[in-house]
């Protein structure tokens, strides 16, 4: 009845698991209970949680993916503090099996549920605007793509309370991934928590490119994107070209652990290394669909912050299209040791270190667009200051890691893991934390304490420095990576410094929350309040509306005829012009079909973890239904009345006047109010 | 509900071929599954040539289903489509290409016996 | 702006002034189905390779060579390619705004499938009763894997239209269904492109 679900899979007699989980319970039961208490259920369905809206469903996105960052810098803490501890013969406090489920849920959680979320998140918050388009262009679907990842976060979060997770690290190679020496529930928590996701993720990619490609504002040339929309164009380029290979991998994965296929088996003709190969034919792609949205915020903000234009927009475009080019022919490096010949070495040797030269026009890109502007040392500024020190340290170990014969060294040192923490962190955290402060007034209409954001900043990056450098040196002496218990008594002082490195780190994450809990609980004092929607006097079009923008985005669709549209449009003066008449807006009707396919597909997911297959034929025929159903009924969406548009249009005309960015004469809206 | 008949989109009513393009892709298809099938039953031809044949053969009848059954065509109307195709057939090339050379490279140097 | 924008939109605002920026809802719903079509070509390029991969690693049970019937295949292959111009007749029909026709051609591609997947069951379980299971050998893996995922697929081409049959009959001729339907006829001219790389590589090279 219940396949391999008993109450033994839960681990009552491990004391660290079971207080994490009531911490959780407490959690959610006092979240349940204040939504309760405050009446804001209906709010929240009908608002958030059913929303096509592509700046909540941003939202939501951030939100799930700070939560990630929480969950996934908590199991970090856990390793650094065991690794500092079970030095010479002392096992530390987290036994074997557990230290690997806890390494394998940072990598998988870092990069599936806390990186891609903050990404798509943003992307989904700025990116329709700076086209000046009122939606994307299929806000169901936007919709069905964030649940799809929530059913992975919810599926992962479960395996804490629920039998167990991976033990085979974030890549999970088989052999060691197979049933045989795999033969839990952890494995298929991995695969099913991936699958569900990744599917959301496709889904992005289609639905943005569709996008841009059909939904920019009139008049705006592809050339002539925001850098920030290119960028994430390029990687969901990448998105749509590498995730269809993870969705295949794991589905033959899939087949090898439970119908006995001899796909990626040691024996029967199997071969494991076919999926190693797979797997980074995704995996590195992958890491520049991480990288590439955080250099397209690095140059919204360096541009906006010296307010020049960004120096070479086009080279930059180009450049971001090499690395996404070049990015799907490097991804042997990852096994360079696995013993394919030299002569495939070299070539992907080599095709790794042409990708430095791309994003070194980068670098000089933003150095230029620096030179002679007036640069504002805003917190977002100071995250692109870090990055552009950090990611060129990162790029560098990068380099040296792509030399075939230097790898045979490093490969599963801990040089690796400084190496990649340093282009991840370095490049795309920090590029999302500024993202984060950047687009925050957009979403809110109020900015974000700067203090403690400079605060964030100075302990993450000193952090950083101290907790990863240390990792380069032991990579040096021979430390390899995913060990729970060290016994080289000259490792013992490093393993104590990355240890105090991540406390740094913690205390930088701790800064970010008081930042969060002092800027709302400041929120309506003037200096904070920006619902004009244009804070930093910035140039693209999503600064031209309200913050948070109306939920049609633009009352009349701008017009854009070169690469900073709102800035010409404020030197000539034309900038908030309220036209004669306004039109009736169509948009699309909110939906419970996402949520609700979220919701059955994870208990699909849930189903096969556990093998209750009636469990899991019912929800898929379900999800199946419940989609056809949706489908029948052929919502057409409504029209957004004249009066409404000119209520909302005739508030922001306020805003502007009481800002002093348009002059207090009567306009042709406000009189029409004033007779009403 | 605007019935098909109304739709002016000029773009709707091109791309959907006529029963003459539709049977030439079909007449061809037949001829190009054909003579590999019968080259390959009834085999008359060294090998490789008959390997070379069977496979270019392929690629022209996915080609002659891309232009009669998809209406792929060098319109403005289809260019993104087109591009869409092209920049997909890359990637297929670099995965599948990349990803024979480095496993066969590993068979050779790690299992040839 | 979304694929529910349709010609609703148009109808209520007249003199609407961004007319080429609210591109065709219908238009753009195809497009972002051909765009989810290139992802199933890379999905299906990956188990390929797979496929070339293990082909080879018989593991003692039968190669390609033993277990192919091509005359066999080239059943399958016929029902396939008639199923590909009677949907495009269907097309052509809905055009013409002819209701009965497209049912009957929708109806025709149906069967065609519906013997085609019946075709491969029936290969699957001669297989399978011989002791030429998946688990046999990698090389039995990767065909099942790459001929079944094709399968799949035209099963799920097949439920969706059975259920565009219903909602044209319902519904007529409207322009949802002929969105619908365009993605219908894109997956399903795709999927004989697969099947034309399939036998090629599988049966015909497996053969040779």
């Amino acid at each position: 009845m219940f396949g391999k679900l008993s109450w033994e899979a839960v681990p009552f007699h491990e004391p660290i698991v079971m207080v994490t989980i009531a911490m959780i319970a407490l959690g959610g039961l006092a979240l349940f209970a204040g939504i309760t208490y405050f009446k804001k259920w209906t709010y929240l369905w009908t608002e958030w949680l059913t929303s096509v809206d592509h700046k909540k469903i941003g939202v939501m996105y951030i939100i799930v993916a700070m939560v990630m960052l929480l969950r996934g810098f908590a199991d970090a803490i856990m390793m650094r503090t065991q690794l500092a501890m079970a030095t010479e013969g002392s096992p530390g406090y987290l036994p074997p099996e557990h230290y690997d489920q806890i390494f394998t849920a940072h990598g998988v959680i870092m990069i599936i549920f806390m990186a891609m979320p903050f990404f798509t998140g943003l992307m989904n918050l700025a990116v329709p605007l700076q086209i000046g388009a009122r939606d994307v262009a299929y806000p169901f679907l936007n919709s069905l793509s964030f649940w799809l990842l929530v059913s992975g976060v919810v599926l992962i979060n479960l395996s804490l309370g629920v039998g167990e997770f991976a033990k085979t690290g974030w890549v999970a190679y088989p052999p060691l991934s197979g049933l045989q020496y795999s033969p839990g529930v952890g494995m298929d928590y991995y695969i099913w928590a991936l699958q569900l996701s990744g599917l959301g993720t496709t889904l992005t990619g289609v639905n943005f490119l569709a996008t841009v490609l059909k939904m920019r504002t009139p008049g705006m040339k592809l050339m002539d994107m925001p850098i920030f929309t290119w960028t994430c164009t390029w990687a969901n380029v990448l998105i749509v070209a590498s995730f269809p290979i993870l969705t295949a991998t794991l589905a033959l994965l899939t087949l090898d652990r439970y119908m006995d296929f001899h796909i990626f088996t040691n024996e029967l003709g199997g071969n494991p290394m076919m999926y190693v190969n797979l797997f980074w034919a995704w995996g590195h792609p992958e890491v520049y669909i991480l990288i590439l949205p955080a250099f397209g915020i690095f140059s919204e903000v360096i541009s906006a912050f010296t307010g020049k234009k960004l120096f070479g927009h086009h080279s930059m475009i180009y450049a971001s299209g090499a690395i996404s080019i070049l990015g799907f022919m490097v991804w042997l490096h990852h096994f360079f040791t696995m013993g394919s010949g030299a002569s495939v070495n070299a070539f992907f040797g080599l095709a790794t270190m042409l990708i430095s030269i791309p994003t070194g026009v980068k670098l000089f890109n933003w150095l230029f667009t620096i030179y002679q502007g007036r640069l504002r040392f805003t917190s977002q500024v100071l995250w692109t200051l870090g990055f552009m020190v950090t990611f060129a340290i990162g790029g560098m170990t990068g380099v040296l890691l792509a030399i075939p014969g230097a790898d045979f060294v490093l490969h599963n040192s801990l040089f690796v893991i400084a190496h990649f923490h340093n282009v991840i962190i370095g490049g795309a955290v920090f590029g999302y934390i500024a993202g984060f402060a950047f687009y925050f007034p957009k979403a809110f209409g109020f900015k974000l304490h700067e203090g403690w954001g400079k605060a964030a900043f100075w302990f993450w990056i000193s952090g950083f420095f101290v907790a990863f450098m240390p990792l380069y040196a032991l990579g040096f002496m021979g430390m390899t990576r995913r060990l729970n218990a060290t016994t080289n008594p000259e490792w013992v002082p490093y393993l104590y410094v990355a240890m105090f490195g991540a406390v740094m780190i913690a205390v930088g994450i701790a800064c970010q929350l008081i930042q969060l809990y002092v800027s709302v609980r400041d929120r309506k004092k003037p200096e904070n309040m920006c619902e004009h929607g244009d804070p930093w006097n910035a140039h693209t079009l999503e600064w031209s509306t309200s913050s948070p923008p109306p939920f049609y985005n633009f009352a009349v669709l701008p017009k854009a005829d070169c690469i900073d549209p709102f800035t010409e449009a404020k030197e000539n003066g034309t900038a908030y012009q309220a036209p004669a008449k306004y039109e009736p807006i169509h948009m699309p009707n909110n939906t419970a079909t996402g949520v609700v396919m979220g919701a059955l597909l994870t208990v699909f997911g849930f189903a096969m973890i556990w093998h209750i297959w009636w469990l899991a034929i019912a929800s898929l025929a379900g999800t199946v239904i419940y989609f056809v159903i949706h489908a029948a009924r052929d919502d057409q969406g409504y029209m957004v009345p004249v009066d409404v548009i000119e209520r909302i249009e005739a508030e922001q005309h306020k805003r502007l006047v009481a800002a002093g960015k348009v002059p207090a004469t009567a306009t042709r809206v406000e009189t029409s109010l004033e007779q009403a | 509900m605007a019935n098909a008949a109304h739709s002016h989109n000029g773009h709707d009513d091109a791309g959907h071929g006529s029963v003459k393009s539709y049977v030439i892709g079909f007449v061809l298809s037949v001829i190009l599954t054909l003579i590999p099938f019968g080259l390959v039953m009834y085999p008359t031809l060294p090998k490789s040539i008959t390997l070379l044949i069977v496979l270019a053969f392929a690629i022209i009848q996915v080609l002659v289903h891309l232009v009669y059954f998809l209406h792929l065509d060098r319109s403005a109307a289809q260019r993104n489509n087109v591009i869409a195709f092209v920049f997909a057939a890359i990637v297929i090339v670099l995965l599948v290409g990349l990803s024979l050379w480095i496993m066969f490279s590993i068979h050779t140097f790690m299992m040839a016996k | 702006m979304s694929n529910l924008v349709t010609n609703a939109g148009h109808t209520h605002v007249d003199g609407h002034g961004h007319d080429d920026h609210h591109h065709d809802s219908g238009e753009m719903t195809v497009f972002g189905f051909w765009l989810y079509l290139m992802t199933d070509c890379i999905l299906f390029a990956s188990i390929f390779a797979v496929y070339a991969v293990l082909v080879n690693n018989v593991a003692g049970g039968p190669s390609g060579h033993d277990i192919f019937e091509l005359p066999y295949v080239l059943g399958e292959t016929a029902l396939l390619l008639f199923s590909s111009i009677t949907y495009g007749f269907a097309m052509l029909a809905f055009f013409r705004g002819n209701k009965k026709q497209v049912l009957g051609w929708l109806g025709m591609t149906f069967l065609f499938g519906l013997g085609f997947i019946g075709m491969e069951i029936n290969e699957f379980h001669l297989l399978i009763s011989e002791g030429y299971g998946p688990s046999r050998s990698g090389f039995l893996s990767g065909f099942f894997t790459l001929v079944g995922t094709h399968g799949l697929h035209v099963t799920s081409g097949l439920i969706w239209m059975a259920i565009m049959m219903y909602q044209v009959q319902k519904n007529g001729l409207t322009a949802t269904n002929k969105t619908r339907l365009s993605c219908l006829s894109l997956f399903w001219h795709f999927l004989d492109v697969v099947w034309i790389c399939v036998f090629t590589v599988v049966y015909l090279m497996g053969t040779m």
